[in-house]
């Protein structure tokens, strides 16, 4: 008799929805239409910037969409030839340097992931200890230099060849599979490096690819290591440039133009949006694939390694 | 020759047995092991010239050596007290408001029951996470610009006047923040999810059972079960109280926020880098990393203290 009440009393429980539950409802879905709309309205304001007239822009009128629609903008940074460079600068910099990433993070991860390996915990709190503690920035910069390393991509790609991060992540992910199949392999007189070549590899797509993104988006973002170790304008990576666009306009704007300035101010703000959209849209393009990646990843790393 | 070898040490056999069985792999480690000697052990090495005089000319082995000089100088000078003042202040506040948001918001996504909201949502939220801080600082400059920024705009439009947003020390601070929980939120939100996701069900039913309603079930059943990822994360962050990235602060900086906006990173790059005082802003750096060291130390001891489990 009792059962069936509380089973009773617990299915009305659940379809009625009280006050203060319907509220909860309420704010919940709110926010986060907003936290989410809000995070997007910047992109989108910046893509409409970038295609919209200087006049409107400059009386506010362009929210969403571009108002009085115009290519120059895009066009003139498109046809920039400095800005071309450091595209093509910055596309070969992801290109080399996370193919180089992905090798030398596989072949340091995998020996890592076999627990028959003796000496492999002191090497964990090798590198364990590098996540913990660094000289800094100034004995970095010093060591680069004197390696004559500046002013070339090898800065940019060298110091930074492994992360411990992205190691502990893969190795967790090459421990997640099953031990039976390097017994199998032993049996059939397997060594070493074909297991890893032949059976671990093909089965590791899923964090290849993710790893491969991080270092990608991690290559392709990357500013600071472009300013601190070069400075030849022939060398910028695409960052960098759309940082000197960005920061030399915004001297001018700064600075309470005259009228006589204020169109180049303006065309200035158009021209803006449209290196930042140059800058992005590779990203954007390639986020549905980082997206399902990603999050498979976050997962690897959120279990201890 | 078999006595020879039998007279060898039972470790040294051990070794090369080892050795002979796994040399591959241990060829596998060896890029990995120059690698870290290389850019990680020999910089920290390096911060011996945090003692020295430095002299371009003279190099590392040759410059004088000066002891806690430069220590004492570091210390001494009005800018170090601001500079560190400067981090506390927005590792603090990130603290409080960057590291909440990804776990209200994860809360939040897991009550939602659409389906497609929730994939959309996060989507977005996690968009400006793979935006480099030139590109965000950009879109915040255009937005809040007092002419042509959309916020302005709106501003006016209610009768207001323009704020100069990016030139007033209080609202660089805030923008600073804000666009930190933009930048982060939906990356932590993933994570949080996932953990989320993994809870039992069982122990939901257990709660509507006791007459839970889903304000109650969230403190009482979601909160506790994701507590060790909350934990591991909150020590990273604490770990990293004195270090600030030096990408953020130098894309939103400008010249008039000086006084707020210079942190240590970007004050070792200023002066360390550009006008080439080596000595000094080593310094600073090594009592950086020591204390980010002792931070994250203590921090992980606490947790396990408490029960929970620290990150080694």
């Amino acid at each position: 008799m009792s059962a069936l009440r509380t089973a009773s009393k617990r299915k009305s429980a659940i379809n009625r929805l009280s006050p203060g539950e319907a509220a909860f409802g309420i704010v919940v879905y709110g926010t986060l239409i907003f936290f989410t709309l809000a995070c997007l309205f910047p992109f989108v304001n910046t893509l409409a910037n970038a295609f919209s007239s200087s006049n409107a822009i400059q009386t506010g009128k362009v929210l969403l969409w571009p108002v009085e629609f115009q290519w120059d903008s895009m066009r003139m940074i498109l046809a920039d030839n400095s800005v071309i460079r450091a595209l093509l600068v910055t596309v070969y910099l992801t290109a080399v340097g996370t193919a180089l990433n992905l090798f030398f993070t596989v072949i340091t991860a995998y020996p890592l992931s076999r627990r028959d390996l003796k000496w492999r915990g002191l090497f964990m709190k090798f590198m364990v200890i590098t996540m913990l503690f660094s000289g800094g920035m100034i004995p970095l910069f010093l060591l680069v230099k004197s390696l004559h390393l500046l002013n070339t991509l090898w800065a940019l790609i060298l110091p930074g060849l492994i992360s411990a991060f992205n190691v502990i992540i893969m190795k967790s992910f090459f421990q997640a599979l099953p031990d039976e199949l390097r017994e199998a392999s032993i049996v059939d007189g397997c060594g070493n490096i074909r297991y890893l070549v032949q059976v671990v590899l093909p089965l590791s797509g899923a964090s290849l690819a993710t790893i491969g993104l991080f270092y990608a988006v991690g290559h392709w973002n990357s500013y600071f290591g472009a300013v601190l170790y070069i400075d030849n304008p022939d060398l910028l990576t695409l960052q960098v440039k759309l940082r000197n666009i960005l920061l030399l306009s915004q001297m001018d704007t700064s600075m309470e133009q005259m009228t006589m300035q204020s169109n180049f101010t303006v065309i200035q703000e158009s021209l803006k949006a449209a290196v930042i959209v140059v800058a992005t849209v590779p990203i954007l393009v390639v986020y549905p694939f980082l997206q399902k990646y990603f999050v498979k990843g976050s997962l690897l790393g959120s279990v201890k390694g | 020759m078999k006595q020879a070898k039998a007279i060898r040490s039972h470790s040294s056999g051990a070794a090369l047995k080892e050795w002979k069985k796994n040399y591959d792999l241990y060829l596998f480690l060896l890029p990995a092991v120059a690698f870290f000697v290389l850019f990680s052990y020999i910089p920290m090495g390096g911060l011996i010239v945090a003692f020295k005089d430095y002299n371009i000319f003279q190099g590392v082995w040759g410059s004088e050596w000066t002891g806690f000089e430069n220590f004492k100088e570091m210390f001494s000078i009005l800018e170090f007290a601001q500079i560190t003042r400067n981090t506390l202040v927005l590792n603090l506040l990130g603290l409080l408001i960057c590291f909440p948001a990804p776990i209200v918001l994860a809360l939040m996504l897991n009550e939602v029951r659409a389906k497609v909201l929730k994939r959309v949502s996060q989507s977005l939220l996690y968009l400006p996470h793979f935006m480099s801080w030139i590109v965000l600082g950009g879109i915040v400059y255009a937005v809040l610009s007092p002419k042509y920024g959309i916020i302005n705009e709106i501003l006016r439009w209610f009768g207001m006047n323009e704020i100069y947003f990016m030139a007033d020390k209080g609202w660089w601070i805030i923008v600073y923040t804000l666009s930190a929980v933009w930048q982060s939120a939906g990356w932590g939100t993933i994570i949080y999810l996932a953990a989320i996701t993994a809870i039992d069900p069982s122990l939901y039913e257990a709660a509507s059972i006791d007459g839970a309603g889903r304000i109650r079930k969230i403190f009482s059943v979601t909160l506790p079960s994701i507590m060790p990822t909350i934990v591991i994360l909150f020590i990273l962050a604490v770990g990293n109280m004195v270090s600030i990235g030096v990408e953020q602060p130098l894309a939103l900086a400008n010249a008039v926020v000086g006084d707020v906006s210079e942190v240590i990173s970007t004050y070792v790059y200023r002066v360390g880098i550009k006008q080439g005082e080596f000595g000094l802003t080593t310094a600073v750096g090594l009592v950086q990393s020591v204390i980010n060291l002792v931070l994250i130390v203590t921090a992980n001891h606490f947790a396990k203290k408490a029960g929970g489990e620290g990150i080694w």
